[in-house]
């Protein structure tokens, strides 16, 4: 029975494949109603986002699912879904993370490029989130890179310019923790818990050292001088005490907090922090203290890791062209720029970062789209979640001096390569 | 009770009044099926649902083109075998020993402390209601809810820090992670021993007290001849069900702690990370191991113990048919409930 099942399988597989390349307009067929399956909506933008295509498309309409606001869950009711082949959900939003996974499964259809006429406009490396094996599975709509907070009144003070190395970084706190003012405080914290922040974190490292986690030909690639150079770096912060002993339990909102209380000199998070870190209402002990720089690295400035969000389409709808259509509607530049507007997430459209009137509004568009151009994906693998463990765990352990950072990179290049043997 | 006694006087009587009692059995049938078909639905169903889902694996190769090759495969024990080899096998002896560890620990403690609670409500004094509502608050509020709780006081600079003056890094491996998903468990369901203990004390007529202490009795002796042997049945209960909820503990290390962590990482939790990443054979054959485990638990802790969970035996020490009955079915709940506690486990 099984034989026959594996032969079915790759039987329809091949059929498949015919139709997956991307001279494959015939896919995208079928107009009518659809819905939009997207995590729980906490800005209150994305409604009037979904009007404006409603009004212009009575016969067509979408129809917003949300879903609940941990991916965690998200990603699990789509898989759900998808498994059941059921066609509850049409468009996905999907963490730029879920892609190869969604793609390598069939839940969700290659996309033909010429389709999305805007594509070419948006930050490539943005697109590249969206690829899996060289070929389109979604349409990136937002972004998200690291920036690297500082708080300019103590280094002004101080009379140092941000840091582009980490060398120049280190050396900006010995002047600056020579401050009165700076008395207790710590140098830098990012995301160290164990969770996707680790290895978000653990890769800027490798990657602003020059090395990579899972190479360009899509081997892991973690047992070399600079990923050693990369982690060692985050280490010794750890052991000089420059990174708080502290920031191994910081998530997010922990580290925000600190830096906030004015616990940090310099710290590593997303563009979400800079709104809540400027409130006047008394949370942030710091607003109009600080300000945003593209994150240091080891000989230049760093690379940060991409963060974002695709839409796709699924493999199990019907109405598959009134999704391409919505899909480009949601990408395109004048409701990617009215979204910003509203929730201040990170859009894809390049030419948004340079538009003067967001800058005012946004003053971390500059610095977040340098961090963005160079940023890299997060390794595109199937067994994502695998893998990310794998990384957490060799990263943990060395943060937490259990192991040795060249240890922890042996450990982690032999169990990288048994995960991705494909 | 009532219904039993009619029954006693039935085998003197004539044939027609027998038939009439058979009749009364297939009605009982009838009467009892829709119970017995949402049992077969909601609990044996899911049951071997699982132990067929761990047999097979699916979605774990990849072909030429980079596409997951799709349908089920029957692989036998395979999924099993694997859970007791190699790394895989460390991981699992690991999550079983913080398992068994924790109900340990946490049942020893919260016995003691319920029992305690139990005692201090049962005594009459002023404001004695304040405090039997007080003290069970914790029990009120659902796990996740206490677990977020519990991590904002045990965070770096949370309450617990600031109380005892130092930093420790409490959701960081090692003994302190243990220790904080300790407090916050006993700290929940304390309270549930207590309350079950507390209805046991009420049943124990205050004139064996009295006969006590005119016999010269010190309190210690009172509570170790006359309070623990009588709200023995009660206490067992109680107990029993804790075991059978801490075997399955999910949610308090998963959120106090976090998924991944070495020194708490449990069987439930095992389940659920297999599950996450689709690969539900493997998923369901460490639900099926912990099924097993609670079952063969919960069965030594009524045969060696004694517990009478259902109430059938008390009352009733003139009836050995109806005993031993009682005994069966004892055996047969526990294995029920664990059944439902793997089955939340997995989903």
């Amino acid at each position: 029975m099984s034989v026959s099942l594996v032969l079915l399988a790759s039987a329809c597989g091949g059929g498949d494949d015919g139709g997956g390349g991307s001279g494959d307009s015939t896919a995208l067929e079928g107009r009518g109603p659809i819905t939009f399956a997207t995590g729980k909506d906490t800005s209150g933008n994305l409604k009037s986002q979904v009007d404006a295509w409603n009004a212009a498309h009575a016969d067509e309409k979408v129809e917003v699912k949300e879903l609940p606001e941990s991916a965690d869950q998200q990603r699990a009711l789509m898989i759900q879904s998808a498994q059941s082949q059921s066609d509850a959900y049409s468009v996905l939003n999907l963490d730029v993370v879920w892609t190869a996974e969604f793609a390598a499964n069939r839940w969700v259809v290659a996309l033909p490029e010429d389709k999305f006429p805007d594509l070419g406009k948006l930050i490539p490396a943005t697109v590249d989130t969206a690829k899996y094996r060289d070929k389109l599975y979604g349409v990136p709509v937002t972004s998200d890179g690291g920036l690297l907070y500082y708080r300019k009144d103590l280094l002004d003070k101080a009379g140092v310019q941000p840091p582009k190395t980490w060398t120049e970084m280190t050396a900006a706190c010995l002047k600056v923790q020579a401050l009165p003012e700076s008395k207790g405080m710590s140098c830098y914290a990012g995301q160290f818990e164990k969770y996707e922040g680790l290895t978000v974190n653990f890769s800027e490292a490798i990657n602003s050292a020059g090395g990579v986690v899972v190479g360009e030909d899509g081997k892991p690639n973690v047992d070399t001088p600079e990923a050693l150079a990369g982690l060692t770096q985050l280490v010794n912060g750890f052991k000089t005490k420059a990174i708080p002993s502290a920031a191994i339990t910081y998530k997010e909102e922990e580290g925000r907090r600190a830096f906030q209380e004015g616990k940090l000199l310099f710290h590593r998070n997303w563009p979400y922090v800079y709104a809540l870190a400027g409130k006047t209402d008394g949370s942030s002990k710091i607003n109009g203290k600080f300000a945003v720089a593209p994150l240091p690295g080891k000989d230049g400035p760093g690379v940060s890791t991409l963060g974002g969000h695709n839409y796709a389409i699924s493999a199990f709808t019907k109405n598959k062209a009134t999704a391409a259509d919505f899909i480009n509607f949601m990408a395109s530049e004048e409701r990617q720029k009215a979204n910003v507007e509203k929730t201040s997430q990170a859009p894809t459209w390049a030419a948004l970062y340079d538009d003067a009137g967001l800058q005012k509004q946004f003053p971390y568009l500059a610095p977040l789209k340098a961090s963005i151009d160079t940023a890299k994906s997060r390794p595109k693998v199937v067994k994502y979640g695998d893998v990310s463990t794998a990384i957490q765990d060799a990263a943990y352990n060395a943060l937490t001096l259990k192991t040795e950072p060249k240890q922890a990179l042996t450990d982690l290049q032999t169990k990288l390569s048994s995960l991705i043997t494909q | 009770m009532s219904e039993a006694s009619p029954a006693e006087t039935r085998p003197g009587k004539t044939q027609r009044v027998r038939r009439h009692d058979e009749g009364t059995g297939r009605l009982a049938a009838v009467l009892l099926s829709p119970t017995l078909i949402v049992l077969a639905l909601v609990v044996v169903y899911p049951i071997l649902s699982a132990l067929r889902e761990s047999l097979y694996t699916s979605g774990q190769r990849v072909d030429e083109e980079g596409f997951i090759v799709q349908g089920s495969e029957f692989v036998g024990l395979d999924n099993y075998t694997a859970i007791f080899s190699g790394e895989v096998g460390d991981r699992f002896w690991n999550a079983f020993y913080n398992t068994t560890f924790f109900t340990v620990t946490c049942v020893t403690l919260e016995t003691i402390l319920g029992v305690a609670m139990a005692l201090v409500m049962h005594k009459a004094f002023k404001g004695r209601g304040i405090v039997r509502a007080s003290i069970l608050v914790p029990w009120a509020i659902p796990t996740v809810v206490s677990a977020l709780l519990w991590k904002w006081i045990f965070q770096a600079d949370g309450a617990a820090n600031a109380l005892i003056g130092a930093e420790i890094l409490w959701s960081t491996e090692g003994w302190q992670s243990v220790l904080s998903v300790i407090i916050a468990d006993t700290w929940k369901t304390a309270p549930f021993i207590g309350l079950l203990v507390l209805a046991g004390l009420q049943t124990i007529p205050e004139e064996i007290y009295e006969a006590a202490k005119v016999d010269g009795a010190s309190p210690w002796q009172q509570f170790v001849r006359i309070t623990l042997p009588l709200v023995k049945p009660a206490l067992l209960v109680a107990v029993l069900f804790r075991m059978l909820d801490t075997l399955r503990i999910f949610d308090l290390p998963f959120v106090l702690v976090g998924p991944g962590k070495e020194s708490v990482e449990t069987l439930s939790i095992l389940a659920f990370l297999e599950a996450r990443e689709t690969r539900y054979g493997p998923a369901a054959a460490y639900a099926t191991i912990l099924f097993l485990y609670v079952a063969v638990v919960a069965f030594m802790f009524v045969k060696l113990l004694g517990a009478d969970v259902i109430g059938e035996k008390s009352g009733k020490p003139s009836k050995p048919v109806k005993g031993k009955r009682g005994r069966g079915k004892s055996v047969d709940r526990p294995t029920d409930s664990a059944a439902v506690g793997v089955g939340s486990a997995v989903s």
